[in-house]
């Protein structure tokens, strides 16, 4: 494999550094892309209860109109009383339509502390919440662990906690892209500074993902030659995704901000749907550049929380608790709401305020991971410490 | 403008000979031959004119380096001068002498002086005036004009700050005006924040960086930025946003584990409710009865109209519905909080240790902190005093702000660059750029956060931008000459009476297989040894 003959030719030693993703394990071909939604994005404005009077009542300024095939400002009917947003028509509708994307309501994580940072940490560690927790270790590096030969990788300027902990995991933002500085010989002293040093391992990693990224931007300036590359934002960062997971990676994490609607999130036009808009046309850009790959695929939006579901007193939002997670994957079973559901309606309301959480997101993901990768129930217990599965027939 | 090559008065360096540590000799040598086989002498001010730095001892040296953003000759000087004791009571008491070309430079910037109720007032008008515009043309276009005034400004506060951590002698309060501007963090890119960081940085957070941590919180309070960022300048009797109160209990004071309710929140956000922003000098129009209630300082206004007049309990306590006092109320409450004392200590323990510091320091901390009623210089004498700061010189690995400012303190020891768009970039690219973090817990303070793989490599190419040549970073921008060719003198007398001598035997070799002053330069910067402080 070419990235660890480069890596062993910097340092030698890097072999024993990182032991578990050298080992001669076969590259898995099933890919993982997890994006996390930072700022707990609105799903009632993603997945709109249409059918629920109680909806309208509770958002006279923000609510998504009742699916009507004449008003482009409506809400686009999935199944039984749910509608996706109307921003969403070109990119995600299609692939729900092929039955390659599948929506989990009432989804996330039982914390309650209603704080960004608090929760997405919590989540991003997988850990449970009641007893001590490791903040060093990420679900996705213990799944890299327990995977053995896998290439993670996170698509993010700093390295996130999902991606901390045992295992040496590379960082690289794809929102820029340019060529490597540095010659092969500089890249060695450098190295050679760090060698026996803790960093030693993110150094050399460091310097493989770059001279990758420098591969991928050339085939990219040479694609743009031929064809003007119309994309830009989120969807030209989510097309290179889809190109390194293609070519590279098979264990990825990326993240998105701007989600934290308080005040003035707007409805079917407004800031909340450019976000959604820019996401959804990423998240199909992605798949479309991942090709045939596509099929081995799973892609897996999440966020810390909800919103209160009662629009507030600046035609916003404020920190709620359950949400919808979204999976997406050329061979998914999708097409479908999964997971356990409730009528939308006041009583059923957590604390009169917020959708309830009936899908807890460690044991959704234990089970998608299980069908994913057929881990044992040891693995899973690695993964998820104590989460149990819950098997949502996702593929 | 004062010639910016110039070292500032009070910056001259007793001469102590020219004597080196035996290690550093063979090095200068080897040096001093590389240079002229390379022919780059011309860039090169390493050792000729400047003044000799004396020698202190490795662990002397970890400790100034740590107290300051990155040792450079005046704080060696100073440090000789001094001694470790009144040198550090110096920095804590704020009563570092000024350096009149800093201020000079200072005072020279145009934008950042300017109230920000009139930089509204301004932007309101322009607004006013754009809408009436004939054409979108017309109308894009002046609204860019008016964009790229508020980047000004922003890029002109960012430049103040920078050049302070740069140059100034106030070392330790620059760092503490960094580290509270990031505890209590707004973004520039919300609302008309761009408006408002300059004045928020100058009138809320500097003047109490080492003052009291309650005059502090309820600066913060009162001024438009923090209202407008987190919301609160849109939160209304009976149309409530609980944004600002819930990051106020855990951001800012009592810490998410505070042992605050969800209750808490929503009594503190009501509290809160009538603090907001109004640009314009006349108040609105009030009801008679309202008017002696009514508060309005530059763009801050506490509005009654808005107030919820209710009575509250935040934290056991009742909160009688006054209006304005209220807000003095809970100032007072939050920062007298046990939960508060711990949780800031920790936040500022950690800054000073790179990593959690243990937990009875956290208590002899927080004991003063309440003591003393949030007394901040002498909350911090208890860190500096404790065996763990000691312990820890040397092994933190420094954030992005503080790499490339000891890089810049090293390079250009007692120049002052003029461009500092470069430096800005640089944060930009590491991921902490100024005014610049998109969330209100400010970038984090444990430095695992720095050090992943992405972040090393964006550092190795900052250390070859920056160990190139000048990076930009002496052109005035407003087509003058360069003042200065900029080369970095990295390896200067200061260079190897203070870092040479701790280098690791690794780096040596490295620095020793450079082809060029530019390469070795790189090189410096790039080191494992570079990385920490």
């Amino acid at each position: 494999m070419r990235r660890r003959a480069f890596i062993t030719a910097l340092g030698a030693s890097l072999l024993t550094v990182r032991g578990m993703r050298l080992a001669a394990a076969p590259a898995q071909e099933n890919r993982l892309l997890v994006v996390f939604l930072r700022g707990g994005y609105d799903c009632a404005s993603l997945l709109v209860p249409w059918a629920s009077p109680f909806y309208y009542e509770s958002r006279p300024g923000i609510a998504i109109a009742r699916p009507d095939p004449a008003d482009p400002r409506a809400a686009l009917p999935l199944e039984s009383g749910w509608g996706l947003h109307p921003a969403l028509q070109a990119s995600i509708l299609p692939l729900w339509q092929q039955g390659q994307v599948a929506f989990i309501p009432f989804a996330g994580t039982h914390d309650l502390s209603r704080s960004h940072f608090e929760t997405q940490d919590s989540m991003e560690s997988g850990q449970p919440l009641d007893g001590p927790r490791d903040y060093g270790s990420g679900f996705l590096n213990r799944l890299a662990a327990v995977l053995g030969g896998s290439d993670g990788v996170a698509f993010t300027d700093q390295l996130p906690l999902a991606m901390r902990g045992a295992v040496a995991i590379p960082n690289v933002s794809l929102k820029q892209f340019g060529k490597a500085p540095f010659d092969d010989r500089q890249m060695a002293v450098i190295a050679g500074m760090y060698r026996g040093q803790p960093l030693e391992a993110q150094v050399l990693e460091g310097f493989q993902l770059r001279r990758e990224v420098a591969e991928a931007y050339g085939q990219e300036m040479l694609e743009a030659g031929r064809q003007a590359i119309s994309s830009q934002g989120f969807e030209l960062e989510a097309r290179r995704v889809g190109r390194m997971l293609r070519d590279r990676f098979n264990l990825a994490f990326l993240d998105v901000g701007g989600w934290d609607t308080h005040v003035n999130q707007g409805g079917a036009q407004g800031a909340l749907a450019g976000n959604l808009d820019s996401l959804g046309k990423g998240l199909a850009g992605c798949a479309q550049e991942l090709g045939p790959a596509w099929r081995h695929t799973v892609v897996v939006v999440i966020s810390e929380f909800g919103r209160t579901f009662r629009e507030n007193g600046t035609r916003g939002t404020d920190h709620g608790h359950g949400s919808v997670h979204w999976v997406l994957g050329g061979a998914i079973q999708g097409r479908r709401l999964a997971g356990e559901q409730v009528p939308v309606e006041r009583k059923a309301l957590f604390q009169d305020r917020d959708y309830p959480v009936l899908n807890e997101y460690r044991a959704v993901l234990a089970g998608l991971f299980r069908r994913m990768y057929g881990l044992s129930p040891q693995q899973l217990e690695t993964v998820f410490p104590r989460a149990g599965a819950l098997d949502l027939g996702l593929l | 403008m004062t010639d910016p090559t110039a070292a500032g008065p009070g910056r001259g360096l007793p001469v102590r000979g020219r004597q080196a540590q035996g290690g550093a000799r063979h090095g200068r040598a080897r040096r001093s031959a590389l240079r002229v086989a390379l022919g780059v002498l011309a860039g090169l001010g390493g050792l000729q004119g400047r003044a000799a730095a004396p020698t202190l001892s490795v662990p002397a040296l970890r400790w100034l380096d740590r107290i300051t953003y990155g040792v450079d000759s005046w704080t060696v000087a100073r440090y000789q001068t001094l001694g470790p004791g009144r040198f550090l009571d110096e920095q804590l008491r704020g009563a570092v002498p000024e350096d009149p070309g800093l201020a000079a430079v200072l005072q020279a910037l145009p934008l950042v002086r300017t109230p920000p109720e009139q930089l509204l007032q301004a932007a309101d008008a322009e607004g006013k005036r754009i809408q009436a515009l004939d054409t979108e043309e017309a109308r894009q276009q002046a609204r860019q004009a008016q964009n790229q005034e508020a980047n000004q400004l922003v890029a002109e506060a960012a430049r103040r700050h920078l050049l302070r951590a740069l140059a100034s002698p106030d070392q330790l309060r620059e760092q503490m005006v960094w580290f509270w501007l990031n505890h209590f963090s707004v973004f520039q890119g919300k609302g008309n924040l761009r408006w408002l960081v300059a004045d928020y940085e100058e009138q809320a957070i500097r003047p109490h960086a080492l003052g009291r941590f309650r005059d502090l919180l309820l600066a913060t309070m009162t001024h438009p930025a923090m209202l407008v960022f987190l919301d609160n300048a849109q939160s209304a009797a009976g149309r409530i946003n609980e944004n600002y109160a819930r990051e106020l209990l855990e951001l800012h004071t009592m810490g998410v584990d505070g042992g605050y309710s969800q209750q808490d929140i929503q009594e503190l956000a009501r509290v809160l409710t009538g603090l907001g922003v109004r640009a314009a000098p006349d108040s609105p129009g009030l009801k008679p009865e309202w008017r002696p209630l009514y508060v309005h300082r530059g763009a801050f206004e506490f509005n009654p109209a808005r107030h919820d007049f209710g009575d509250k309990t935040v934290l056991g306590q009742r909160i009688p519905g006054t209006g304005f006092a209220e807000v003095e109320q809970v100032a007072d409450l939050l920062a007298a909080q046990p939960a508060t004392a711990r949780f800031v200590s920790t936040r500022l323990a950690t800054y000073w240790l790179g990593q959690a510091p243990s937990a009875p320091l956290v208590a002899a901390m927080a004991r003063v902190f309440q003591r003393t009623g949030g007394d901040l210089p002498r909350v911090l004498r208890v860190v500096f005093a404790s065996r763990e700061f000691t312990a820890s010189l040397g092994r933190n690995f420094r954030d992005p702000m503080h790499y490339v400012m000891a890089a810049l303190r090293l390079a250009y020891d007692g120049q002052r660059p003029l461009n500092m768009k470069p430096v800005l970039n640089w944060l930009n690219q590491m991921g902490e750029p100024l005014y610049g973090r998109v969330t209100p817990d400010g970038y984090p303070l444990a430095p695992q956060a720095w050090s992943s793989s992405g972040q090393l490599v964006k550092r190795f190419e900052i250390a070859r931008a920056l160990g190139s040549g000048n990076a930009g970073l002496f052109e005035a921008g407003d087509g003058q000459p360069a003042t200065s060719t900029g080369f970095p003198r990295l390896a200067s007398r200061m260079f190897y009476t203070t870092l040479e001598p701790t280098l690791s035997p690794a780096t040596r070799q490295g620095l020793d297989s450079a082809g060029s002053q530019a390469e070795w330069n790189t090189y410096l910067l790039a080191s494992p040894d570079f990385m920490l402080h």
